[in-house]
């Protein structure tokens, strides 16, 4: 009973950090869409908003790489990166750290994770934060997949992980929001920055909002890299969401291909509320 | 190991103000304290982006070094393609270019 929000969204750098080189029609329309967003979550009223990232070494390296990782600390601070090269500035983020403890311990009934009391947030984090909590007044709970080094979870285990989430969530009295933030097709960080892969981000929208579930699966890591780049790795971020809402279907509140932000941006909202009542 | 000394190097200096300061400050003294190739070291030394990105330094790195050396977006873009023309294909990793990608 206590998932109170559910929802997808791009985070890329260039989304802030780049957005007066963007086509401004086009970034306008794409940043109401995460003030809808903002609404929306501000609705429900959350006690607490559970981000599903997928970092970018800014904690988590090889010499211990974690498949996912939750995070439990009083307190957080990002952007990890120059404030000018993101246009973000530095904040202290509120975490929610009894709470966490409650959720994960909840969620190891069913899934293996590791947990951070120190987390230094990167744009993957921050950018949706920069829309949807402004005032960085909401305890966060920072979750992280590995996206980035191989070997990387399968997709099976990603939706496991949004399951087990959503278990623990209608054990706990709080009301929890979720928002799962990566790109769908991109090359971010290479020479094709830039390019997308419109017809696949929509075939993988189109199964992601009808939450179906076994066509989610099938999606194979090395098609993936061919078809969608190494950034395609990050729909872990969206399926966890799908196991977090499994029966549920979703709103696609905008998707546009913006290449100087190097990803399509998104952004979906899962109807959750039906579901609950 | 020797590239995963480099990118362990630019993984802390994200990470870190006291690095990143060491790295202004004394880089010679700072990269001795890594295991590193020549080509390596030279490469962070010049700072050689097109070459880091060929070498297999994943880019989610790479993109906050070049920053962190005052290369502006585009400039960063460029010194990876000047890196291919100049280098050849990525060598390792998850950014050695896929079939069909263009």
């Amino acid at each position: 009973m206590s998932l109170v929000f559910a929802g997808v969204c791009s985070h890329a750098p260039g989304i802030t950090g780049r957005k007066d080189r963007a086509d401004p029609v086009v970034r306008d329309a794409f940043y109401t869409s995460f003030d809808r967003m903002r609404a929306a979550l501000e609705a429900q009223r959350p006690d607490a908003l559970v981000v599903i990232a997928a970092e970018h070494f800014a904690n988590f390296f090889m010499n211990n790489m974690p498949s996912l990782c939750v995070g439990m600390g009083d307190v957080y601070e990002g952007p990890i990166e120059d404030e000018a090269w993101l246009g973000i500035q530095r904040h202290r983020v509120p975490g929610a750290p009894e709470l966490s403890r409650r959720l994960i311990e909840h969620m190891m009934q069913d899934v293996d994770l590791a947990y951070a009391q120190e987390w230094k947030f990167d744009h993957g984090i921050m950018v949706p934060l920069h829309f949807l909590t402004p005032r960085y007044d909401l305890p966060i709970i920072p979750v992280n997949i590995n996206c980035q080094g191989p070997p990387l979870i399968p997709l099976k285990r990603a939706y496991e992980f949004g399951r087990a989430l959503r278990r623990a969530c209608d054990r706990v009295p709080e009301r929890i929001a979720v928002v799962g933030t990566g790109g769908i097709s991109h090359w971010p960080a290479t020479p094709d920055s830039g390019k997308i892969n419109e017809q696949w981000d929509r075939e993988f929208l189109d199964r992601f909002l009808h939450n179906r579930r076994e066509e989610l699966l099938a999606y194979r890591d090395d098609e993936t890299w061919r078809e969608a780049g190494q950034g395609g790795f990050e729909i872990r971020t969206f399926i966890a969401v799908a196991g977090a809402t499994e029966g549920s279907t979703g709103e696609l509140w905008f998707y546009a291909p913006i290449p100087i932000f190097a990803v399509g941006c998104t952004v979906a909202v899962m109807n959750i509320r039906e579901q609950n009542a | 190991m020797s590239l995963y000394a480099v990118q362990k190097l630019i993984y802390k200096l994200n990470r870190d103000p006291a690095i990143r300061a060491r790295h202004e400050r004394d880089l010679a003294g700072l990269l001795a304290e890594y295991d590193l190739t020549e080509e390596e070291r030279n490469a962070i030394l010049e700072p050689d982006i097109g070459l880091l990105y060929v070498m297999g330094v994943n880019g989610q790195l790479l993109m906050h070094y070049a920053a962190l050396r005052g290369f502006e977006w585009s400039a960063y873009i460029e010194a990876m393609k000047e890196g291919e023309r100049k280098y050849g294909p990525v060598r390792t990793g998850l950014y050695t270019r896929a079939e069909g990608r263009s």
